[in-house]
């Protein structure tokens, strides 16, 4: 059981850095300094940030910027990365044209 | 450990979030939030298309999506500070044969007799609001005042809010019991043994509630569905309205970011058997889905998939939310059994909740949607 504002107290207020303008997720333009002040809003979690910053929803679905959201969120909440779980990966692995995709399994194709 | 609170809310969707929210706006601060998955909104909240609409609903939902676009979700994005990208440009609802057109016609006049506008309009007058659709769109019904957010960051909006305000929240949070006092329920008892006590108990739990319900003896008639959707790459700007078909065969928009959500199935879901914990797609969704939506939208056909997402959705026998107290149950408040429609209607639903707790009565009439109305017909 995580105990929101406790854990928000816990960590402290956010404090600005030089490097916030470093751009995190390069599909949909997240800086570091985003993500940081996310965390301190209560984004706790990778499905959080996602949502709430679109950071890896782009076209590579995060398989760029995956590992060091992870790290950053981390190193905010002060956790070890291992206690961030990773986002869920869901079909398709590479982006598919629906043209494509929908050649399969129905009853004229 | 004992925790104490004037309310306390199990789950922390968009029902639960906006309750939260509403409570603490009017006053009410000393709340507490318990979620049971390990992310706020983790539920149908975030899984939904963002349809924000009226037509086609239930007579006795209507009320209160219409009462939700008429008060809250013009100003959402100012009161939460972030943005719910709430964008009313109408509701098409689409029509290939005269069999649809009939179906379609029958909708506008049910909401055309509790006020809503929905009009019937030919495939040139469709293609006129729309460019876009396919010439084998020979009618739809039109709503203008329909139209779609993001489920994403209104959710989180809401949470964001409420948190700022003094509302507690817990995650990973799992409730499996509530316990009665004096005949009251009053105490909420999760997986790890801690004890809630609260004055109110809102139950917002999706399909779970049942489970949380049953251990106070109610228990609602439901079934669990996974529902389906899919987004693409971002496309140049094409339309603003939110789509559906008479044939249900997909519905959907493009969002502000560009990409479009679309939700389909390949008819074979509903026989899945997974637990509510998987969420994986069925193997033939995809393909379906791409076929129903290049089939009204032929341009599409060479835009990009790159993710697709289930949620489940709990599916009652006529169709609609259970919201109120149950009489059997002093201190338990149920808003529950969307069936899928309860993006749309959280603000308002979230709303009436802290009527309830603060005992006004709510603002629309609620009581076609109460506990009790479930009855054999035989």
């Amino acid at each position: 059981m995580l105990d929101i504002q406790g854990k928000l107290e816990e960590i402290g207020p956010y404090v600005p850095a030089a490097d916030d303008d470093l751009l995190v997720c390069r599909c949909e333009e997240v800086t570091k300094g985003e993500i940081r002040k996310a965390v301190h809003q209560g984004i706790t979690t990778i499905e959080e940030m996602r949502r709430y910053l679109r950071s890896g929803m782009g076209l590579c679905q995060g398989q760029t910027c995956g590992n060091m959201v992870k790290r950053i969120m981390a190193q905010e909440l002060k956790v070890s990365p291992v206690e961030i779980v990773p986002a869920t990966s869901r079909v398709p692995m590479r982006p598919i044209e629906m043209e494509i995709a929908a050649e399969d399994g129905g009853l004229e194709s | 450990m004992t925790y104490t609170s004037d309310v306390v809310i199990i789950g922390g969707g968009i029902v639960g979030c906006a309750s939260a929210y509403y409570l603490a706006k009017r006053g009410i601060t000393n709340v507490i939030v318990l979620e049971g998955s390990d992310s706020i909104g983790h539920g149908g909240s975030s899984r939904n298309g963002g349809g924000v609409r009226q037509s086609g609903r239930d007579v006795r939902e209507l009320p209160i999506a219409m009462y939700g676009i008429k008060n809250f979700w013009p100003t959402l994005s100012e009161e939460l500070g972030v943005d719910t990208e709430y964008t009313q440009k109408g509701n098409l609802r689409l029509g290939k044969t005269e069999a649809h057109l009939k179906k379609l016609t029958t909708l506008a006049n049910n909401a055309k007799s509790v006020g809503l506008e929905v009009s019937m309009i030919d495939g040139k007058q469709v293609r006129e609001i729309n460019p876009y659709l396919s010439e084998e769109v020979i009618g739809a019904s039109w709503c203008p005042t329909d139209g779609h957010a993001n489920p994403l960051t209104t959710t989180l909006g809401y949470y964001k809010r409420a948190l700022e305000m003094g509302v507690k929240f817990f995650t990973s949070a799992e409730v499996v019991e509530l316990r009665k006092i004096q005949g009251k329920v009053r105490q909420v008892i999760t997986k790890d043994g801690a004890i809630f006590e609260g004055g109110d108990i809102i139950l917002a739990a999706g399909y779970e509630s049942r489970y949380i319900m049953n251990t106070v003896g109610l228990d609602i008639p439901m079934t669990k569905y996974l529902d389906s959707a899919l987004v693409t790459e971002a496309q140049p700007k094409m339309f603003e309205q939110m789509l559906g078909t008479a044939d249900a065969d997909f519905y959907g928009h493009q969002t502000k970011h560009g990409s479009f959500v679309f939700g389909a199935d390949c008819g074979l879901e509903g026989y899945m058997d997974m637990p509510l914990t998987r969420t994986e797609s069925h193997p033939m969704t995809l393909s379906a889905s791409c076929r129903a939506i290049s089939g009204y939208i032929p341009l599409l056909s060479k835009a990009k998939i790159v993710r697709t997402w289930t949620g489940w959705m709990e599916l009652t026998p006529d169709g609609v939310c259970v919201l109120g107290r149950p009489e059997e149950t002093p201190g338990l408040i149920l808003a529950t059994a969307f069936n899928g429609h309860g993006f749309g209607t959280g603000p308002a639903v979230g709303y009436m909740m802290s009527q309830i707790v603060a005992g006004e009565a709510p603002a629309v009439d609620i009581t076609p949607l109460r506990y009790e109305r479930f009855m054999s017909n035989k």
